[in-house]
């Protein structure tokens, strides 16, 4: 053992004090920056675990979208003859699925990750906000996967999206924080309450048809458009229809609307976390 | 008073009782809010942490209460005292992992912490990835990793199976590498519970050599440990934590000697939550006690048989076809012996399970029982008995200590001559 002396780093260490949790929140963001290795390292053993237990690894994120999307042009498309702003039912119903895809699987890996690594939790400290994080950014590969077969089909059927293609990092962005908000309440809350995870499932059935995914949301009436936008998948869907393939109308209403839910619940969300924080590790 | 580096002052963490089994079900909270809406709304008031009304409320435990002490720079302190006396909850408090409910302390200088072997190991993964994992778990930078890649991979010796994944390695194999990783990291103050008991001996020394490195190097550490020569080769103080409290600090030496006479008296401590655990539970156990040979001890053994150990369990409901596990470990949690009785019913009330062994040949030390009790599906109970058990009888082995084996067998030996029927006999016993 090469015993190599390591200069202990004397310039006046903060000190950090350990105490009962008092007051409402604090979220130490500097804390979060510091750790943000750690989360590269959990997003990189999610995604690798993921893609090594699962036999055909990277098409199944095409296939999943693929094959809903198959179903949905053909019943809601041409059997119920739905509404697509004049867009052929394949794109119109993946340009939908795409987000709705990685929201529904970021948000239940979000839901389990706290249980999931309940032994990591017991034994070793880290800013807990690490995990919902690492579940949501993992998710993004699938979702860069199953854009690349949209790339394609857009190609095949010689769609050019128009200038609002500009706007759609900003509603991949809100998708991502959408997942967050929801799953930071979700998983403090299935770390105390261990039958959530199977409410979850159900919950993002109904929020699918909460969501225009299989319809777009024109069908719902002009006045009642905002009470939708409070579902922030609204927003998130049609923006993502409308920047993608540059038809239909910009979701204007609903995006303010969705915009400000999602601010909310992200911010609620991490307050109900950090909360909690101090009570997982002696739950789980 | 500069070079204190840990400064703890009047820690305590209280449990609520219910809190330590596991999780709730949102449909047990919900079914009892539609019941009995008053009570729930009282009870989920009383039990917010910051509401601290006193020690003495008795739907509490105080797994640690009044804690206070300070650690200097450099200085490497062993923590002992019986399961259950409130050392892991100490060490999980400093570790960050849980959070006190009374008090506080400071921490100057960078931290790591090795409160099990292997945080956050994954089956699936490479012994390569593994390193990776686990020491970005455990604070080490992307970099810092890189740096001493070779050194953890030596100092495990399993180069050959780096880039196999981990659930083809052995015990042993996984044991070493885990803790190759954690004796790299290069924290200024190192908390490690008792995960130096793991592995063989020729590995344990190992580590403790490293241990010894990274305490030469003029780090501090703070040590659970419940194996004595460690602790006297190790540390320089020690801190004996009983029922929660500080019950003595100080030098080595003496804190050491008080601490194994008040073992070898047999001093019983009270394992506080089992005569609380709440009544909605199918049943628990309550107590254990030696019956034969009857002593003025619970716990103390004085001799290597026939002995006779009785567990007691309180059923709250009828089970039916249940099944009793039973295991003993010694203090390196090594497995000595266990066993299963199946078929059984319980009516409710209380049940007393007994054992009679005609010998238990075990060196004398501390072990520690381990009962469990289940149903068709569940883990109903388990319980790691408190007070452990402690054997006092004679040492029937080899005179110097590395040739002291698990077990303490009494022999006769008989060299015989030729054709001679005369023998000559030597007995340890």
């Amino acid at each position: 053992m090469s015993a190599t002396p390591t200069v202990l780093s004397q310039p006046a260490q903060p000190t950090l004090r350990i105490e009962a949790p008092r007051g409402w929140i604090h979220v130490d963001l500097k804390e979060l920056w510091d750790a943000r290795e750690l989360l590269y390292f959990f997003v990189w053993r999610d995604v690798k675990i993921r893609y090594k237990q699962t036999a055909i690894g990277a098409a199944w994120a095409v296939l999943q979208p693929l094959m809903t999307m198959l179903v949905f042009s053909l019943f809601f498309g041409k059997l119920a003859k739905i509404p697509s702003h004049g867009l052929p039912y394949p794109i119109f119903y993946y340009s939908a699925l795409l987000p709705w895809m990685y929201f529904s699987g970021a948000l239940q890996n979000a839901t389990n990750v706290v249980v999931e690594q309940q032994r990591v939790i017991t034994k070793v400290y880290f800013p807990r906000l690490v995990l919902p994080l690492s579940a949501v950014v993992a998710g993004l590969l699938d979702f860069a996967i199953a854009f690349g077969a949209f790339l394609v089909m857009m190609l095949y059927y010689r769609i050019v999206p128009g200038p609002a293609i500009l706007l759609f990092p900003l509603f991949l962005l809100l998708a991502v924080l959408t997942a967050l908000g929801a799953g930071l309440w979700l998983s403090a809350l299935n770390a105390i309450y261990r039958d959530v995870r199977y409410v979850v499932p159900f919950l993002v059935q109904f929020w699918m048809f909460a969501s225009p995914v299989a319809y777009p949301s024109s069908l719902v009436p002009e006045q009642w458009r905002w009470v939708y936008g409070l579902n922030p998948m609204a927003g998130v869907i049609e923006g993502f229809r409308w920047s993608l393939t540059g038809q239909g109308q910009p979701p204007n209403i609903l995006l303010a609307v969705s915009s400000t839910m999602v601010l909310l619940l992200v911010a609620g969300g991490t307050a109900y976390f950090t909360r909690m924080e101090g009570t997982i590790a002696d739950v789980v | 008073m500069s070079d204190v580096v840990i400064h703890v002052d009047s820690l305590g963490k209280r449990y609520r009782i219910g809190e330590r089994e596991r999780y709730l079900a949102l449909r047990d909270v919900l079914t009892r809010a539609i019941k009995a809406p008053a009570r729930f709304f009282t009870a989920a008031k009383s039990a917010s942490p910051c509401n601290g009304n006193g020690y003495g409320n008795r739907s509490h435990i105080w797994a640690l209460k009044d804690v206070s002490f300070d650690i200097r720079q450099g200085e490497v302190v062993g923590i002992i005292g019986r399961n259950g006396a409130g050392k892991s909850t100490l060490l999980k408090i400093l570790a960050r992992v849980t959070k006190p409910t009374r008090g506080h302390a400071d921490i100057r200088g960078r931290m790591g912490t090795l409160l099990e072997v292997g945080t956050g190991f994954h089956p699936e993964l490479s012994g390569r990835e593994n390193v990776f994992l686990s020491g970005a778990i455990l604070g080490m930078s992307k970099d810092e990793i890189r740096r001493k890649f070779d050194e953890i991979v030596d100092f495990a010796e399993v180069e050959k199976f780096i880039d196999t994944p981990l659930k083809h390695y052995s015990t042993g194999m996984q044991m070493r590498l885990a803790f190759a990783v954690a004796a790299h990291l290069e924290p200024e103050i190192l908390l490690v519970d008792e995960v130096l008991s793991v592995g063989d001996i020729e590995f344990q020394k190992k580590c403790l050599g490293k241990m010894g490195d990274v305490a030469k190097s003029g780090r501090t550490i703070l040590f659970v440990s419940h194996q004595m020569n460690q602790v006297r080769r190790l540390c320089d103080r020690a801190v004996w934590v009983d029922g929660g409290q500080i019950r003595q600090q100080g030098s080595v030496a003496p804190v050491l000697g008080a601490y194994e006479e008040a073992m070898s008296r047999g001093e019983v401590a009270v394992d506080q939550s089992r005569g609380a655990r709440s009544s909605h539970q199918k049943a628990s156990f309550r107590r254990w006690q030696i019956i034969e040979p009857q002593g003025d001890s619970q716990n103390l053994l004085f001799t290597l048989g026939p002995v006779v150990i009785q567990f007691s369990v309180e059923a709250n409901r009828p089970i039916s076809n249940a099944r009793h596990g039973i295991a003993l470990f010694n203090v390196d949690r090594q497995l000595m012996w266990a066993w299963e009785a199946t078929g059984l019913d319980l009516g409710p009330g209380m049940h007393e399970f007994r054992f009679k062994f005609p010998v238990l040949p075990l060196r004398p030390g501390p072990y520690y029982w381990q009962v469990s009790l289940w149903d068709d599906i569940e883990q109903i109970d388990l319980w790691d008995c408190i007070p452990e058990m402690v054997i006092a009888t004679e040492g029937y082995q080899h005179p110097s200590d590395e040739w002291n084996g698990i077990l303490n067998v009494p022999c006769e030996f008989a060299a015989l001559e030729g054709n001679r029927n005369e023998e000559v006999t030597i007995s340890n016993f």
